[in-house]
This record gives structure tokens, C-alpha cells and sequence, in this order.
């Protein structure tokens, strides 16, 4: 298969490319940018034009819900969701029934995903046996198998000397560690942010304090450990200018925020809005505004979905029993681009935090458009509206904070190794 | 994102009683004013009225509650309506069936309102949101979150013995935190214009952004009572009284018990009121309890009529 795409504003951030070129593919690569080789005949030409032309979206959290909880979503669908928002690449946290701890059932989740050709999945394996905090997994076994690093997904390590040590074998053999930090005894029973809200509502807090203690007790034990350290899903102003510190200082640490934090507040809540139940909670408008300066000045490495597809039975219940999570896949691009209009900002620095910023994280060669290399483009036209409604999702998880909104920019192709696996 | 106040019609009636907060001082003002010639109705020989007569009433109690229960009960029944008592409990939520379930198959038994208790808070806001338009839904208590008919009897109590509210310094003493009567006094008595409200209680019984509420923190119980016109205490959970947020039931009452010394404190015609049931030797020494200052049985008694009054105003809208 060989497609010109033809006509398009082409943002490609990790070659400094943000102009008005055209796209060559063939043979799953990119074969010219801008100018074609030659005797480059094509199968196919997409007609870019109004279009931005960016590398395949790299998603660093989308939980696909295999194994163990078809009922609320499966692969087909989520995979179906990811490439209709443009996303070619995602990791996904091992919370899975069984979770990710073993080699056998990476090696099938894998095989399932590549059996569907369409987005390329990246697992997390469990830090630890059963997500339990006690006992460390094969993690050389799991890195064989495919695992791109070690996580606890929503779980926290209790007991600080298990994560230590976790942190220090996986240090020796160089595995990166993804933690979203939260300390478990301090969120327990928490459902919401300790603010003005919660207090209204009557919900039982998490302080911020829960995220801040941890990042403290994660940053001690990296420098300690020498270990390779992605905090996920920051939530609050102070854990972030933690890391701002700890970065101007040296610190091997990177981080992300997912997309619905960056727009949304406790306020968001309303009358007990249990789409807005998301772990970590959302927080003040403080907290909102120091997430989306650190996208601005570089503090924060990476926007991901944190897609957690919910079914309506767990929603429809009193926001403390429903279950946390919101279906983001199909909304992070436009998110991430009102982001960059709201920051009165180029799109392609939106663009950045999905492909060449991720990328740089995984330390996989993707989230470039460079001659040569794998051909995963999403193509989006940034001034398409469309309604956040049921229908209109492809996600098996319906649950949004953002359900009946307008959104702007809509992907019109998804191509993942030359393919085109979505036509908007 | 549902911002609309859900318990408001489209001509800003009252369609549901969920919670004061968001109320406009002249709905709770008609409450009050409607509850005011049924207290004479529950003193006279045949205490009923026929203003609900043919309608169903279901108490439908998902958190066990003997007291509050029994005054909807009554107080329905002087309307004259058919009144049915389901304690749904925990247990029978574990055998799957959900409270929308619940709900939606006593709406077709043709219920015409609900009064709701239960432990997580919202759960009256998720009902309202989801029963027909011609079925009200009052909401009798849910988790930490609200207990407006409570707030409203405490409200008609002061109006009784005090008059005017916008004269009043009133204290809110006790376990704050954990507390839905709390909350819904402390937005009554600021929507009906009480100039000072106190909160008095130790840290951990505060929520963190309890001065977002509209009242003044106060820890020492000496200076939060000084010259204040109305004490409102709260009970205390037994389960809360000894751990990491209180060591001690005793520890407790010597810092934060209502006892005569400390109310002595207060102005010598300050009220006592306290929402039930009472501890006594933890939050309420039993000489304040039983003592000329304290209201807590008329509380009772006008519970009944206030709450005659929300049912009769939700079914007339």
C-alpha cells in the first residue's frame, strides 16, 4: 500500500516540522516528507487539506479492561476507540483480572491486541505479585515478555521498604517504574478532593497531603536508588512543584497528567456528578491551573487519557459506591488541543505532549514522522465539532465528565505501520 | 455536569426536599409558616387532617432509623395518607438488587413520594434524578450530607423561643465532620440571615474547609459559647469516640461537653437544642439535658409538624 496524504499542515515535533507538507508511505514506512521519491506512485491519496498531519498519538495509560472485565469493556472495542482519537500506541496498567503479573498472560494480551492490527499496546507488568505490595514479580521474565516498565496501576505499596527494593531491582537491570503517587493509608476511604466541595457534599476527603507524602517518600528513594521513576496522573500544585524542584536538580523523574485534570475542578462535581468520580480525585481550581502551567513551562512530560471505561450500572449509584474512571480515548486530542487554544499556544505543542513527549518516556523509537521509520500518523482536521454523546463513542465505556459538550477536532485517518485502520 | 438546582420545578417550587443548601430564605420560610397552625393540629383530640388523603407515601430506609422514621410516619399519617415502612437495610442491597431497581419498582406501585434515608451521601439527589416527574422525594438523611427536615425543626425551635434570626449568635458544638444535621443547620441558619454562626469542635471533627460554610472555627469551647443565644450540640458516634479521632469519651466531654459551667458562659436565655439521640456524659451533661435552657423534647414534638409541612407543600406543587 502506498498513500500520499496530500495538502495537510504537517506537525511532526521531534523533527522541529510545523508546516504545510505532504506524506509519502509505503511498505508500513514513511518514504518522503514533503517531496516524494522517486517514481513514487500511490494507491491512495488522502486529501489533507484543513488537516493537521501529526504522528500516531502515544496514549502512556488507557485501561482496555483484559483480561477480566469484559463486561465493561474488551479489546476490540477499546481498540476501536483508540484509533477513531487518533491514538497508534498505548500502555496500558496492569489492573487487569488477573493483573499483569505474570509472563503468560502479557504474551496473550499481546497476541490478542496484535491479532486485531490496529493500535500497538504496550504493557505495564505489576511491580509487585497481585498488586499486593508484598512480593516483587519476574520482571525480567515480564520485560521479555513485553512489558515497557513496572506499575501498581491505582494501588499504593504500603509497606515503604517493599517499594525500595522494588525500586532497587528494578534499577539494576534498568526498568523504568511508573507510580501514581498516592499514600494508601491517607486516601482510604477518600472519594473526593478535600476541598470546599467534598466538605459541602458531605463526601469523605483525600487530601492533597496523600499525593504529596508520596511523591516525597518516591523522589527520597530514587535519589537513593538510582531507579528510573514516571510518576503518573499528577493531581495537585504542590506534588507537582515537587517534581519541578526535583527536576532543576538532577532527578531521573518524568511525569504526566491526564486530560481530563487539566480542564476539570472539584467544582465539576455538581450535584454528586458521579462521572466526575476519578482516581486521583479531581482537585481545586489552584490545582487545575498549576497542572496546566506545568504543560506550559515543561514540568509535566506527557497528557494520556487515563481511559478507564466504567459501565453504567457502577456509575448509577451514590457517588461513593459508583466506581472511579471515566472513558477518555476519543477525547484526549481535543482536550489536548483546547488546552493549547486556551494557552494561546501553537496546536503543535499540544501535539508534542501526545507523540515525541511519550515517546521519549517509553525510550521507543515512535511518535516521529522521520523517512524510514514506521508510518503511525493520525491525520485531524483541529476545527471539526462534534457532541460528546453515547452514541457518537465507540469506547464500550460511555461515562465522560464532558458527556454532552461540544468538542472541537475530529481524526479523520488513523495509520498504524502504513495502514489505514480509521476513516472519520 | 448537571448544575441546575434538582430540587426546584421549572417555576422554582419545591420539587424535592434534598437539601437547604441552595434554597431561597422564602421556601424555608413557607415551611415554617406551614408548619406553624399544625402544631395546634397535633394537640387537639382528632389530630388529622385530609390534605394527603389517597396518596402513598413510602419510607424508604436503606440506613436503620427508629426515630426519624416514626416521626415521617406520623406525620403522614395525620395528613391522611397511606404510609408504607420498607427498612431496605444493607443486606438486601448485597442480594444485587440496586437502589435504582429499588426505586423504579415502587414507582410502579404508584408510589406519589419518597423519604429516603441512606448512609452514602447523594443517594436522595441519585433517586430524584431518576423517579417521574410526578413523584417527590424527600430527603430523611444521607450519609454526611444532608438532613434539611432536621435543619428546618431546629429553625422552627428557634423561631418559637427567639422570634428573629437576624439577631441570634447561634454554636454548632461537636463532630461536624461526619455530620449531615451539621451541615444543614449551619446553611438554614445562614439563608434565614443569622449573623454569627459558630462551629466548635477539635480539629479532627472539622471538616478542612468548614470556614467555607459561613461560620466562624472556634476550638476552645469556652470562647465559641461566650454570649451566644442558641447551643446546638450533636451527638457524637459511638464508633468515632475512641481511635485516631477522639481518645477518649471522657477526653471528649471535658473538652467538648455541654456542661452547666460552660453553658453558663453562654446568655443566661440561651437554648439548648440537641438533634437525638443523646450521649449523655459525652456530648450533654444530664443537668443541662433535663435543665430549663434545654428545648430538645419541644424539638420533637414540632419535628412532627414541621415535617406535615414539607409533605403537604411538596404534594400541593
Amino acid at each position: 500500500m502506498r498513500i500520499h496524504i496530500k495538502g495537510g499542515h504537517l506537525a511532526d515535533p521531534a523533527n522541529g516540522i510545523d508546516a504545510a507538507r505532504d506524506l509519502y508511505i509505503a511498505a508500513g514506512k514513511v518514504v518522503g516528507v514533503g517531496t516524494p521519491p522517486e517514481g513514487f506512485t500511490p494507491n491512495r491519496t488522502l486529501d489533507a487539506s484543513a488537516c493537521v498531519v501529526a504522528p500516531g498519538l502515544i496514549d502512556l495509560s488507557a485501561r482496555l479492561r483484559e483480561p477480566g472485565f469484559e463486561y465493561k469493556a474488551t479489546l476490540e472495542s477499546e481498540m476501536a476507540a483508540a484509533v477513531t482519537g487518533g491514538v497508534t500506541s498505548l500502555v496500558c496498567p496492569p489492573d487487569t483480572d488477573p493483573p499483569l503479573d505474570e509472563p503468560g498472560l502479557v504474551e496473550m494480551l499481546k497476541f490478542r491486541a496484535r491479532s486485531l492490527n490496529q493500535a500497538k499496546v504496550f504493557p505495564l507488568g505489576a511491580l509487585t505479585r497481585g498488586l499486593a505490595g508484598a512480593t516483587l514479580t519476574e520482571m525480567a521474565e515480564l520485560k521479555d515478555a513485553g512489558c515497557v516498565g513496572f506499575a501498581q496501576a491505582d494501588v499504593a505499596v504500603t509497606d515503604t521498604l517493599v517499594l525500595m527494593r522494588a525500586l532497587q531491582y528494578a534499577a539494576t537491570f534498568g526498568f523504568s517504574v511508573w507510580l501514581r503517587p498516592e499514600d494508601g493509608s491517607l486516601a482510604k476511604g477518600g472519594v473526593a478532593h478535600d476541598g470546599e466541595v467534598a466538605t459541602r457534599l458531605g463526601l469523605s476527603p483525600i487530601s492533597p497531603c496523600a499525593e504529596t507524602v508520596a511523591v516525597s517518600t518516591l523522589l527520597l528513594l530514587v535519589r537513593e536508588t538510582g531507579a528510573r521513576l514516571h510518576v503518573c496522573r499528577l493531581s495537585t500544585r504542590d506534588g507537582l512543584e515537587m517534581i519541578r524542584r526535583a527536576k532543576a536538580d538532577g532527578v531521573n523523574v518524568t511525569c504526566d497528567v491526564s486530560a481530563n485534570h487539566m480542564h476539570l475542578s472539584e467544582l465539576d462535581l455538581g450535584y454528586f456528578d458521579s462521572n466526575c468520580h476519578l482516581r486521583p480525585p479531581l482537585r481545586g481550581l489552584r490545582d487545575r491551573d498549576a497542572l496546566r502551567h506545568g504543560l506550559l513551562d515543561g514540568t509535566v512530560d506527557a497528557i494520556c487519557s487515563d481511559h478507564t471505561p466504567v459501565d453504567d450500572d457502577a456509575k448509577q449509584l451514590p457517588f461513593a459506591e459508583s466506581e472511579a474512571g471515566a472513558t477518555c480515548l476519543e477525547l484526549l486530542l481535543p482536550l489536548s488541543l483546547q488546552w493549547a487554544r486556551e494557552s494561546k499556544i501553537p496546536l503543535s505543542r499540544a501535539v508534542a505532549l501526545l507523540t515525541a513527549q511519550p515517546a521519549r518516556i517509553l525510550g521507543l523509537d515512535l511518535g516521529h514522522l522521520r523517512v524510514g521509520h514506521a508510518a503511525d500518523v493520525c491525520v485531524f482536521d483541529p476545527n471539526q465539532e462534534w457532541r460528546v454523546e453515547p452514541k457518537a463513542l465507540k469506547s464500550q465505556g460511555k461515562n465522560t465528565p464532558f458527556l454532552g459538550l461540544e468538542m472541537l477536532g475530529r481524526v479523520r485517518w488513523t495509520l498504524v505501520d502504513g495502514q489505514i485502520v480509521h476513516e472519520g | 455536569m448537571q448544575q441546575r438546582n434538582p430540587q426546584l420545578n421549572a417555576r422554582g417550587e419545591l420539587q424535592h426536599l434534598l437539601t437547604i443548601e441552595g434554597l431561597p430564605a422564602e421556601i424555608l420560610h413557607q415551611i415554617l409558616d406551614t408548619a406553624l397552625p399544625f402544631v395546634s393540629v397535633t394537640e387537639r383530640e382528632v389530630k388529622k387532617l385530609p390534605l394527603l388523603r389517597g396518596k402513598t407515601i413510602f419510607n424508604l430506609f436503606f440506613e436503620p432509623s427508629t426515630r426519624t422514621r416514626t416521626t415521617f410516619e406520623i406525620a403522614a399519617k395525620r395528613l391522611s395518607a397511606d404510609v408504607v415502612n420498607l427498612n431496605i437495610g444493607t443486606s438486601s442491597q448485597s442480594k444485587g438488587e440496586t437502589l435504582l431497581d429499588t426505586v423504579a419498582n415502587l414507582s410502579a406501585m404508584h408510589a406519589d413520594m419518597f423519604i429516603v434515608r441512606h448512609a452514602e451521601s447523594g443517594a436522595a439527589h441519585l433517586i430524584a434524578r431518576h423517579v417521574a416527574p410526578n413523584i417527590h422525594v424527600i430527603n430523611a438523611g444521607d450519609g454526611r450530607h444532608a438532613h434539611p427536615t432536621q435543619a428546618l425543626l431546629d429553625m422552627f425551635t428557634i423561631r418559637h423561643y427567639k422570634k428573629d434570626f437576624t439577631q441570634l449568635r447561634v454554636a454548632v458544638v461537636g463532630d461536624i465532620l461526619h455530620s449531615r444535621v451539621a451541615r444543614s443547620q449551619i446553611h438554614a441558619l445562614n439563608v434565614l440571615g443569622v449573623p454569627e454562626v459558630r462551629a466548635i469542635g477539635p480539629k479532627t471533627l472539622l471538616p478542612t474547609q468548614v470556614g467555607n460554610l459561613g461560620v466562624h472555627v472556634y476550638h476552645d469551647m469556652a470562647k465559641g459559647l461566650k454570649d451566644v443565644d442558641v447551643v446546638m450540640m450533636l451527638r457524637l458516634q459511638n464508633e468515632r469516640m475512641s481511635g485516631s479521632l477522639v481518645p477518649s469519651p471522657q477526653e471528649y466531654f471535658k473538652s467538648y461537653g455541654l456542661t452547666r459551667d460552660k453553658l453558663a458562659l453562654a446568655r443566661p436565655d440561651a437554648i439548648v437544642l440537641h438533634p437525638g439521640p443523646m450521649n449523655r456524659g459525652v456530648e450533654i451533661d444530664s443537668s443541662v439535658a433535663d435543665g430549663g435552657q434545654s428545648v430538645i423534647l419541644p424539638q420533637v414534638t414540632f419535628g412532627i409538624a414541621v415535617r406535615m409541612a414539607v409533605m403537604s407543600i411538596l404534594a400541593g406543587n
